[in-house]
């Protein structure tokens, strides 16, 4: 996507706390101010360094200034790299016009391994997202992140599969130009790569998800 | 990307509101930052920091607030503009000075105060207003709405702190300090300031020479009138802003991102030609004919301000001193109720509330009532995510030490808790071991009474807790006085070198600065023992060893105040510094019982490091690869020794 399509753009990069979300957040709002667009990229993280549920509000307009967080039914796209996190965010954001990109792999809270508390099944939950959004795709971030031998890349694969989804007004040589000002060498290479798998498993899904 | 002490005037970066506080500062020619950190505001002086060699600008982590502004105010005394940022609690830490500098005053550097305050205390212990201060202390408030305001207020504070010859307060909040907006830069000064205290005999140089709180009565009647130096500023300035209709319905009086929530939710509403809004950026003291002009539009008013009802009380002070020439009015906020009296306000809630009054109901847009509550049946399969220590945080260590020495002590001993990642003692990731729990230094505090009590009966052991940067912000006059005192308590020190909670950032226990260079290490264990205190240093992963130790002491029957060191670098801080692994971890599903071995999957349930999950499928324990850390704690855990570890 080239040009911003609504005013403003509401999207929302949610997970837990040590999955990265405020980095990519960060990287967003960087390229999109770098694309000439005004952005405000608001944090929103407890007293968990890891852990509990965070959520980044990246709010992308033509030349004005929104406030730091999305007003309640407002969000216009979810991407999250925790698929419940997409469905607790979409009861607090969404309306039937969101569209809801996710991570497949579940991260368990403490309460669903003790037995307290239950994490759904994938089927129930992806179909809860399908059923209450415009439209939700899913993708195996971590498994790419794992395949290239380290989960800490989940968070880039996923920047690759917001760019893959076509939702929000970057390109991939936005992200690469922002990725390339923060990284160096092997590193850089690395995380571009990240990026090209994100692509990909987007392109893969849609496919897929074809009749 | 350029840096933020980049030098290009008309150019636009996205920057944090601390970040822009920082380049707000240097715009205003700061020479000397010290701070302590404290989310939201901890970033001001790192990042400041990252530039302080560049730019040859004097920073530093202080001890506590209290130093930090301390500091701050003697580079200001000798002509050096200073900084100093602080969460809402800092503000109480220095405000003993404050209440005394304020009498002599700041002298030509210029002294800007930031603070941090938290509604809906996300990362705090409370949810304290910190404007309260000014009006206290006679000191300018300025509240920023953006990133944006946020550089061009500080910039600005230091101007207006040289007109009163005091500090000038910029207020933030967590929504702004945490918030990327995009900001026009402005120029950096290139003149560099001489340091000088002026001299008392100098009479070529009339700038004032002593800082001296005394004579009071004089100097605090001084103080109202500089004050009064900022009025007509403050009258005339372009941060407070009116949008709306001429003769609105309903006037609005916001500050801080509450403005923003104001304008989306007359936006959202329609209500463009009913409603207008008053911003005000310089909160006090009160422009009050500014807000005189704003009154006169309308009988109808409402306050939107987060936490207290700051701006509502100045302004009805105000409107009551105006007597009868001004009409009556209908004052609306948190004193009627329309405006919640605790917690953060949103767009959201801002939306309600302004229906509510001018009668058009908002609805959250795009949902219908079957959707809204299809979606919320269909949320209740999402599992509550309760906050929780880190996978291999030596906390749960040492959490779990007290919570099996305490019981075979068996005397219902308890522990004394204060302010960090350590805090999360009181809910499970602690064992719900903390029994008390208020501000830095707290604990250490209230086992200086608790273990006074031997004449009343009181018999249960007293483990205070704090962690290495706490110990030297507010812990080591309340040992002191434990040790003089004789009070019968356990000091432990959860050192796991760095202020974790906030960032990582380094202390005087470390070896290193706020810049990075090395800097001397305060020896904590040295320092305990030269007060005459019994000090054992003990490894939170060493379970059997440290409860032994643990156990040994509170069988010391000398009594008086003793020091137990639980020493392990924070895992945060390990695995960025060692990478990889110590150990590779397994459960061994031949050896781990399940649900049969009666331990009530004690290392899930009970011990709940969160790399340790539960496999349904074959009813025993699993090691979650992509979150185990490695540490290795959990093996010695397992009665049935079903968790393996082997080094990496």
């Amino acid at each position: 996507m080239k040009e911003l399509t609504k005013e403003p753009l509401n999207l929302i990069i949610g997970g837990v706390g040590g999955q990265g979300n405020v980095l990519m957040a960060q990287l967003v709002g960087q390229a999109l101010v770098q694309r000439g667009f005004t952005a405000s990229v608001g944090d929103t993280y407890g007293v968990s360094q890891r852990g509990g549920p965070v959520a980044s509000h990246v709010r992308i307009s033509h030349d004005r200034s929104y406030g730091p967080l999305i007003p309640a039914g407002q969000a216009d796209v979810i991407l999250t790299l925790e698929p419940a996190e997409a469905l607790r965010l979409l009861s607090e954001l969404g309306s039937p016009s969101t569209v809801v990109v996710t991570n497949s792999r579940p991260v368990y809270p403490p309460d669903v391994s003790s037995g307290r508390a239950t994490y759904p099944s994938l089927e129930d939950l992806f179909g809860a997202l399908k059923r209450y959004s415009a439209g939700c795709t899913v993708v195996d971030a971590s498994a790419a992140a794992l395949a290239m031998g380290d989960p800490i890349f989940t968070n880039i694969v996923m920047l690759g599969v917001l760019v893959g989804a076509d939702v929000a007004p970057l390109e991939r040589q936005d992200m690469a130009d922002v990725l390339t000002e923060r990284f160096k060498g092997p590193v850089l290479e690395r995380n571009l790569e990240a990026l090209d798998r994100g692509i990909g498993l987007v392109r893969a899904a849609r496919t897929a998800g074809k009749p | 990307m350029e840096g933020i002490d980049v030098n290009a005037p008309g150019t636009t970066q996205l920057l944090m509101g601390n970040e822009a506080i920082v380049r707000g500062a240097l715009e205003g020619g700061v020479g000397f930052s010290a701070q302590y950190p404290g989310t939201p505001s901890s970033e001001v002086l790192s990042v400041m920091a990252s530039v302080a060699r560049n730019l040859r600008i004097h920073t530093e982590w202080s001890v506590n607030e209290l130093v930090a502004a301390e500091a701050a105010a003697g580079a200001s005394f000798a002509g050096i503009p200073a900084l100093s940022a602080m969460k809402q609690n800092g503000v109480n830490v220095i405000s003993d000075f404050l209440v005394n500098v304020i009498m002599t005053g700041t002298g030509t550097g210029g002294l800007v105060l930031v603070t941090g305050d938290d509604p809906s205390a996300i990362s705090s212990s409370n949810e304290e207003d910190s404007r309260w201060i000014c009006k206290w202390m006679d000191m300018p408030l300025l509240e920023p709405s953006t990133a944006q305001d946020a550089k061009d207020m500080v910039k600005w504070a230091f101007e207006i702190s040289r007109l009163v010859d005091n500090p000038c307060f910029v207020r933030e909040t967590t929504r702004l300090a945490h918030t990327r907006g995009k900001v026009m830069l402005g120029e950096l000064p290139t003149e560099r300031k001489t340091a000088y205290f002026p001299d008392v005999w100098d009479m070529c140089k009339p700038a004032k020479s002593r800082f001296t709180s005394g004579p009071f009565g004089i100097l605090h009647h001084q103080a109202h009138e500089r004050l009064k130096r900022v009025v007509p500023v403050f009258e005339a300035s372009a941060f407070n802003t009116y949008e709306g209709p001429e003769k609105p319905e309903l006037l609005i009086i916001t500050s801080g991102v509450c403005y923003l929530y104001c304008q989306e939710a007359i936006a959202m509403l329609g209500l463009g030609n009913r409603a207008g809004i008053f911003r005000l950026g310089t909160t006090w003291p009160l422009p009050e004919q500014a807000v005189r002009k704003q009154l006169e539009r309308t009988s109808n008013v409402l306050f939107v301000e987060e936490i207290d009802p700051f701006i509502e009380g100045s302004v009805m002070e105000f409107a009551a001193s105006l007597g009868a020439s001004l009409p009556p009015k209908t004052y609306l906020g948190k004193r009627s109720g329309h405006i919640p009296s605790w917690g953060a306000l949103s767009t959201d809630l801002v939306a309600q509330t302004l229906g509510s009054i001018l009668n058009v109901p908002y609805k959250v847009a795009g949902r219908d009532a079957a959707y809204s509550e299809g979606l919320k049946e269909a949320t209740k399969m999402v599992p509550p995510r309760a906050i929780n220590l880190c996978p291999g945080c030596p906390h749960r260590g040492s959490y779990w030490i007290f919570k099996n020495a305490l019981s075979i002590d068996g005397r219902h001993g308890l522990v004394a808790g204060d302010i960090g990642c350590y805090s999360l003692g009181f809910i499970g990731a602690g064992f719900f071991q903390e029994r008390t729990m208020h501000c830095m230094g707290g604990g250490i505090g209230v086992a200086n009474g608790l273990g006074n009590l031997k004449e009343f009966g009181f018999n249960q052991p007293v483990l205070a807790i704090a962690g290495d940067s706490t110990f030297f912000h507010a812990c080591i006059p309340a040992l002191v006085n434990g040790v003089y005192n004789k009070a019968n308590f356990i000091f432990a020190i959860l050192d796991n070198s760095a202020t974790a909670m906030t960032g990582f950032q380094p202390h005087p226990g470390v070896g290193r600065a706020a810049t990075g260079d090395p800097a001397p290490r305060v020896d904590m264990e040295a320092l305990c023992r030269a007060l005459g205190a019994r000090v054992e240093v003990c490894d939170p992963f060493d379970l059997e060893g440290s409860t032994r130790v643990l156990l040994d002491m509170m069988a010391d029957e000398s009594g008086g105040a003793r020091v137990l060191i639980m020493r392990r670098t924070c895992e945060l801080v390990r695995a960025r510094r060692d990478k990889g692994r110590p150990y590779t971890m397994r459960v061994n599903p031949s050896v781990c019982a399940g649900d049969s071995c009666g331990c009530n999957r004690l290392c899930i349930r009970v011990f709940g490091c969160p790399g340790l999950i539960w496999d349904k499928e074959a009813g025993k324990a699993k090691i979650d690869e992509a979150i185990c850390t490695g540490c290795g704690l959990c093996a010695d855990i397992c009665p049935q020794r079903a968790i393996e570890r082997k080094a990496a």
